[in-house]
């Protein structure tokens, strides 16, 4: 029967959704345990938060001036109409500090971090290092997965404030190449409308971002077979889960940031 | 005390049996090597000892501990007085090669880097590595990563080595050096446990000998006794192989 055929391989399919989410929910909080638990690898953790941020800081700058110039085209095209220009420098800062620029650095870190992970541990796991590991007497999942859940949160907040810096700076060239605007007076205006509290909590959002995609593609890592095939694999849907999980995220942090913090909502 | 013993061990993978009741122990300071074709198990016993796979039955013993029964930080322990030669080496690709040798000093010693530095150069210089020790390790031959990564398995001085293939995918000149390695290993008291399908290469390393099929345990004991053993897969395996 196709139509009962069809049914089973969606209920098929479901239920591996569920199995995967299962695990990497098991996989996050184990993480979360091991974390709090003696020895701590603080050698490895700088060492992966040096390579996650400051390797990604060419990135995450550039992408932030794009960003901004673009932000600011557009706010201009949509504020010239109502006589609003001079809102164009808040109007950018707002939607730069309290959404689009933790967004955008959490998309970019997965992509760059997130497929990074899933593939060098991946091809860890095919080539017998992660069994090296504990051949050694070391706790491959706190050597390999914990010390880079903790580094990518740590990374993550770093380089949301330098996507917000860039992002700003790059709006301000749009601005005063279109109105001459000094940057003194981009500064006060971009600023007259965000708070700390705006800007805390948007980049403290980002420490979840880095939590799932460190959980995600170190568990992908791990869950690797099928020699380099499965490393590509486990880079590729690394990219993929994280991006999704972060934009699914992103709704419940808002929603709970309005709830929490309703100033923040005004 | 025997540094291994396996007692009545069973594991299997889905609905395939890979090791059957096996049982064997091995005394201290000797070298045992587990001989049989490709898929027949070997590896899998081996992983056990490490505490990799654990039995579905039966028990493993190592220097007298149930490693079945052991938490995860008394089987760390126990790993520590082991030292393991992959069958490719598996060294960390991320770290030179003498990082590699001082990575198990760095994890469970207080040395100071110093120190550490210098007995890692000290265990390649035993394995002819004393010139790489920056070297990466996707810089090296295949018998130059056997070699380090033998180092690296000998950097705590381990009782007990565990070698998984070690002439596996070496030229017969390069395989010999990592025998006469493993013999010279054996001779300063380290219990040897050798996984291979290499007959020369156990002849020259070990002192007892157990040839597995599909599981079970077809012989076991010295090479005489395997040489002179009726079980025809025993016989033929020892004579395709250039012995006997």
């Amino acid at each position: 029967m196709p139509q009962s055929a069809l049914v089973d391989r969606v209920g098929a399919r479901a239920l591996g959704v569920f199995e995967l989410a299962g695990a990497i929910a098991t996989f996050g909080a184990h993480a979360v345990v091991e974390a709090a638990r003696p020895p701590y690898d603080l050698r490895e953790i700088i060492r992966h938060a040096y390579q996650f941020g400051y390797r990604s800081t060419p990135l995450i700058l550039t992408a932030g001036v794009a960003v901004g110039v673009v932000l600011s085209m557009h706010t201009r095209a949509s504020l010239e109409r109502f006589g609003a220009e001079a809102m164009i420098p808040a109007g950018l800062a707002i939607a730069l500090i309290r959404e689009t620029g933790p967004l955008i650095t959490g998309l970019l870190v997965a992509g760059r971090v997130g497929a990074g992970i899933g593939a060098e541990i991946g091809a860890m796991k095919v080539t017998e290092q992660i069994d090296a590991l504990e051949a050694n007497a070391v706790d491959a999942f706190k050597y390999l997965a914990v010390t880079r859940i903790i580094a990518l949160m740590i990374a993550m907040p770093l380089l949301t404030i330098m996507m917000d810096f860039s992002g700003i700076v790059g709006g301000y060239v749009a601005e005063t190449a279109a109105s001459g605007m000094s940057w003194r007076l981009y500064f006060e205006r971009a600023f007259n409308y965000i708070t700390y509290s705006d800007l805390i909590l948007a980049t403290l959002k980002t420490v979840v971002f880095g939590y799932l995609i460190a959980v995600v593609s170190s568990y992908l890592g791990f869950a690797t077979s099928r020699g380099t095939e499965g490393v590509g694999e486990a880079s590729t849907r690394s990219v993929v889960m994280a991006s999704v999980l972060i934009i699914l995220s992103d709704v419940i942090l808002v929603k709970l940031i309005f709830f929490f913090y309703p100033v923040v909502s005004g | 005390m025997s540094a291994v013993r396996f007692d009545r061990v069973s594991k299997s993978f889905g609905a395939r049996r890979v090791l059957d009741d096996i049982s064997f122990e091995i005394p201290n300071g000797q070298a045992f090597c587990l001989l049989g074709r490709s898929g027949t198990g070997k590896s899998v016993a081996l992983r056990h000892i490490i505490g990799l796979v654990k039995a579905d039955s039966g028990r493993v013993l190592v220097e007298d501990n149930d490693i079945t029964t052991l938490s995860r930080r008394q089987l760390a322990d126990i790993r520590m007085h082991m030292g393991v030669l992959f069958q490719n080496a598996a060294l960390f690709d991320s770290m030179s090669v003498g990082d590699n040798v001082a990575f198990p000093m760095h994890r469970h010693t207080d040395w100071s880097d110093a120190e550490i530095r210098e007995r890692a150069m000290t265990k390649l210089s035993d394995v002819g590595l004393e010139e790489d020790f920056d070297t990466m390790p996707a810089d090296l031959s295949g018998g130059m990563k056997k070699r380090a990564g033998l180092a690296r398995a000998l950097a705590l001085d381990p009782s007990i080595l565990l070698v998984d293939e070690p002439s596996a995918g070496l030229d017969p000149v390069t395989s010999r050096e990592i025998d006469e390695l493993l013999v010279k290993t054996k001779q300063r008291g380290t219990t040897l446990v050798v996984v291979t399908h290499n007959i020369p290469s156990a002849r020259a390393i070990g002192d007892r000998f157990a040839v597995l099929d599909q599981g079970r345990m077809l012989a076991s004991g010295t090479i005489e006794a395997l040489d002179a053993s009726e079980e025809s897969l025993v016989q033929a395996f020892m004579r395709a192989q250039g012995g006997g």
